[in-house]
């Protein structure tokens, strides 16, 4: 009996000290690498989509989900060090903006209302002070607004400029001293591993202007440029390679990344060319109205200067385009005016017709629109030629996209397209080359975010695409607010799409990013 | 109250435990005749082959369960240790020699899985606390000398409370993640056993039970939404729901060998019939959030079972066994608030009779899990099925301790 009893009791004791379960390959950092890269002091350079930028504005919590500051987390597993940001501990309240001298130079952050179902600036008045300067370099040197030539410009961020335009408030904020370069201030953080993804700005704020700047291809000049200019390739290329030089001078390994076209991004996606159905327009009596006593006129009108196609008949059961203004047209503000005036039902509104649809037509598919045109579309324009009008055409006319044609920085006409592809492609050559130049992993941002027009399915099933938010895709939505910057999902996307080059180019083995646990767009319940 | 405690099992929630003494055989016991008053959970036709007039046990067992969780494309590990306590008071009354009397009481149902709040699977579940308790009063008949029927009526009062994230993604102002708590308590249903016991000559008995499917219908069950953000804590007040979890029928047909005085075997075959379990639905009162549907696309699962006994004197028993337990969750629907796959479970125990009429069962059971790599498919975000999935590895064991006194 006894020889039982201690067999049994030894038996439970056995069992009950081997149960912890065990993995055959059990995951812990020791399976993470850090391949051929050493990533103690990894530094970021760009323009706004490195800084962290999203729904118009930098703020606190969203700097936080930069995608430089998300990869450093991962790189911390491999042996990553310390990553610092630049400070916004002055944006007390997460409203983002920006104050000069205490005055607001830029707006707060876009939220949702719910109240109204819009995006707005959230109310209230920025906290962050230009003027409050950390003077310090950051391994995130990602500056909102730069371009490539920008980098090294010495007095970027000297506050003398500030009011001037001639430097950057973000950079002011933190430039070491006030002719300091972004460039000098990252190369003094010693990088051993380093992010670029500059070049957006030298052809987006063309772009996001709707095309009001010039397109500087073959002047060297960069003291010439305008703000919403197109940099030449060349001065890009310059740049670029001054950039890459000075960041791989100590033997930092890198990873670049290449420009999207501004047709993957919702700020020039979301706003179709034809949204003014006849309910849109007011009904059928109104679109009825309209057809009679302007449009049929204004195509008999073109008709005689054979530019008829440039103007349809509105289809009350149809959604019909946008009025645009085209400055790529032929002007014929002087011939509408003569022909009209020669019609004794026109000729009292001759010189009215005359200067508003000298350069005017409907949209076409090719055009694009920004996303704040539709905050524009249908309100009366406060154009003082129009107070005069005789009825009924006074309260027909003067409504903007319907019977007012959308000033040009609404609209990229195709020939606007062109030239941004064009300028696009180049860049994206001039990236490619000289880092394959110099062995560097290249992330293909461009290619990346044209798969998301049609959408990319993720490892857990989840589809993402490059919708801007729309009330059924809270859970999906990569953009912010902005409609080009991406929110925190979108740059963790971003994040896990430079993991995979890394990876890939330097033989490491670094965890990705779950996308779809990262907040997207701020709702609000009011504002 | 303090004996609902919490009930584990690796995260199933039927819980094999129900006899320390046929618990060290393997939990076989359905053609087990004249043990002891166990025999009313395994077969309600026994009862009547016990041969005091008053039969008792009780019994409890600690069940400790471990389950682990990794996935190296995203670095997550997790882990989860949780301890149940399923227990039993069964009485039998031989009132005449044909016919008895029993009353169980017994806890077949329980799940508790905590895992870190907030974990990488927490718009799936960050908790689960199931909890039932049958009481099922019993009678047997004896048609003829060999062959007995029997009959239970089962009553089950239960509650559930259960826990999740929103959403993969959902947070307040403060950054804290929004979820919420269902919580029922008090639920009751009715069920009911059938059982026939027979010795087929003087060795061999056979044993057939089937237990009813019973569906614990929870209705007006508290809904608590935490840390959700200001644009949504107008339209997601806390509230109530229904739900229905149902608890699957049992067939078990099994044989026992007395080999001689000293020997037996058993062998139990249990079908499960989980297919009921098609999906954890619950509705909920406020139109804004809706109706929940979690597929679950249980299969109807198998166990094999097979025990012994050892029996060399009056004052002394010991027994071992072991099963075979095939999982209900199908590829695809492995959900972490029951991640569970094949078990294969060792047995054993020893029984000493203090007096002849007082008896102490100690029992000690091991469950082994492969390592196994699963998902989640079914979760739906904005549309899409999004997947949650990795590798996972369970453990289980228990040391249980059970009295009998007959009389």
């Amino acid at each position: 009996m006894k020889r039982y009893q201690s067999l049994i009791l030894a038996a439970l004791a056995i069992s009950l000290t081997s149960c912890e379960p065990e993995f055959e390959n059990e995951v812990s950092n020791e399976i993470y690498s850090a391949g051929e890269v050493d990533f103690s002091s990894y530094v970021a350079v760009g323009n706004s989509l490195t800084a962290g930028y999203m729904d118009g504005t930098m703020y606190r919590s969203g700097q936080q989900y930069s995608f430089p500051n998300l990869l450093a987390k991962q790189f911390a597993i491999v042996g990553g060090g310390e990553f610092t940001q630049p400070s916004f501990a002055d944006d007390g309240s997460d409203l983002g903006g920006l104050l000069f001298m205490g005055q607001p130079i830029a707006d707060t952050r876009l939220i949702i209302n719910m109240q109204t179902g819009s995006p707005e600036n959230w109310s209230g008045t920025p906290s962050i002070e230009v003027s409050n300067l950390q003077q310090r370099a950051y391994h995130n040197m990602g500056t909102p607004g730069a371009k490539s030539f920008h980098l090294l410009a010495p007095g970027y961020g000297s506050i003398e400029g500030v009011p001037f335009g001639t430097s950057n408030p973000y950079f002011v904020r933190h430039a070491t001293s006030s002719n300091a370069t972004i460039l000098g201030d990252a190369v003094s953080m010693k990088p051993t591993f380093f992010t670029n993804w500059i070049g957006s700005n030298d052809v987006l704020a063309y772009a996001l202007s709707g095309g009001t700047g010039s397109n500087q291809l073959g002047n060297y000049d960069i003291t010439s440029y305008g703000s919403n200019d197109i940099t030449d390739p060349q001065i890009f290329a310059s740049a670029y390679s001054v950039i890459l030089d000075s960041l791989t001078k100590d033997g930092a390994k890198g990873v670049v990344a290449t420009i999207p076209y501004v047709t993957s991004i919702p700020h020039f996606t979301t706003v179709p060319y034809n949204p003014l159905t006849a309910e849109a327009i007011g009904g059928e009596e109104i679109v009825n109205q309209l057809n009679e006593n302007l449009f049929e006129n204004l195509k008999a009108v073109l008709a005689l200067l054979e530019e008829e196609d440039r103007i349809q008949l509105l289809n009350p059961n149809g959604s019909n385009p946008l009025l645009i203004v085209d400055e790529e047209l032929t002007d014929l503000s002087q011939q509408i005016q003569f022909i009209a005036s020669q019609d004794p039902q026109l000729a009292s509104l001759a010189q009215i017709l005359g200067a508003i649809y000298g350069q005017a037509r409907h949209a076409t598919a090719q055009d694009l629109f920004v996303l704040g045109t539709s905050g524009v579309i249908g309100q009366h324009t406060d154009n003082p030629m129009l107070e005069n009008m005789p009825e009924p055409y006074k309260s027909l006319f003067g409504t903007m996209g319907v019977t007012y044609p959308l000033e040009d920085k609404y609209t990229l006409t195709p020939e606007e397209q062109v030239e941004i592809k064009t300028a696009t492609d180049a860049f994206n050559e001039i990236i490619s080359t000289q880092a394959y130049g110099k062995g560097l992993a290249v992330v293909n941002m461009n290619a990346t975010m044209s798969y998301l027009i049609s959408g990319i399915r993720l490892e857990d099933g989840q589809y993402y695409t490059e919708d801007y938010f729309n009330g059924d895709n809270l859970n999906r939505v990569l953009f912010s607010l902005d409609g080009v910057h991406p929110n925190p999902r979108g740059y963790a996307f971003v994040a896990n799409e430079v993991i995979r080059a890394i990876n890939n180019h330097y033989k490491a083995n670094i965890p990705m990013l779950v996308v779809g646990n990262y907040p997207g767009v701020t709702l609000k319940a009011s504002n | 109250m303090s004996l609902f405690a919490t009930q584990a099992f690796a995260g199933g929630h039927r819980i094999s435990m129900q006899g320390q003494r046929q618990l060290a055989m393997g939990h076989t016991g359905v053609a087990v005749i004249g043990q002891n008053a166990e025999s009313l959970f395994f077969n309600p036709a026994s009862g009547v082959f016990l041969e005091d007039k008053w039969s008792i046990s009780a019994g409890m067992t600690a069940l400790v369960s471990d389950i682990r969780f990794q996935n190296s494309l995203y670095n997550w590990k997790s882990e989860t240790s949780n301890v149940g306590t399923p227990f039993y008071v069964y009485a039998n009354y031989q009132v005449t020699d044909r016919f008895s009397l029993g009353l169980a009481v017994y806890t077949p149902y329980g799940s508790s899985v905590e895992w870190d709040r907030d974990w990488a699977g927490s718009h799936l579940v960050n908790s689960i606390d199931l909890k039932t308790f049958f009481i099922q009063p019993t009678a047997s008949f004896k048609l003829t000398d060999e062959i007995s029927i029997g009959a239970g009526l089962i009553y089950v009062n239960g509650g559930v409370e259960f826990n999740r994230n929103i959403s993969r993604s959902l947070m307040d102002e403060s950054g804290n993640r929004s979820d919420v708590t269902i919580d029922a308590s008090g639920v009751s249903a009715w069920g009911y056993n059938l059982g026939v016991s027979a010795k087929l000559d003087d060795y061999v008995t056979f044993g057939i039970n089937y237990r009813s499917r019973i569906d614990m219908k929870a209705e007006g069950g508290d809904t608590k939404f935490n840390n959700m953000p200001s644009f949504l804590s107008q339209a997601y007040p806390n509230g109530s729901f229904d739900a229905t979890m149902p608890l699957p029928a049992e067939l078990t047909i099994g044989f026992g060998y007395q080999i001689n005085e000293k020997w037996l075997v058993a062998i139990d075959y249990n079908r499960t019939f989980w297919k009921a379990y098609e999906s954890l639905t619950i509705e909920f009162d406020n139109p804004l959030v809706g109706t929940s549907v979690n597929p679950r696309n249980y299969k109807d699962s198998g166990t094999i079972r097979v025990g012994a006994q050892f029996e060399p004197s009056e004052k002394f028993s010991v027994r071992a066994g072991g099963y075979y337990d095939i999982s209900p969750v199908q590829d695809g629907y492995f959900a972490p608030e029951t991640p569970r796959n094949d078990a294969l479970a060792g047995t054993l125990g020893f029984t000493y009779q203090i007096t002849p009429k007082f008896g102490v069962d100690v029992t000690g059971t091991m469950l082994y899990f492969e390592e196994t790599n699963n998902s989640y498919n079914h979760y739906i975000e904005d549309g899409a099925h999004v997947s949650f999935g990795g590798d996972y590895r369970s453990s289980a064991y228990s040391v249980g301790l059970g009295l009998s006194y007959n009389f």
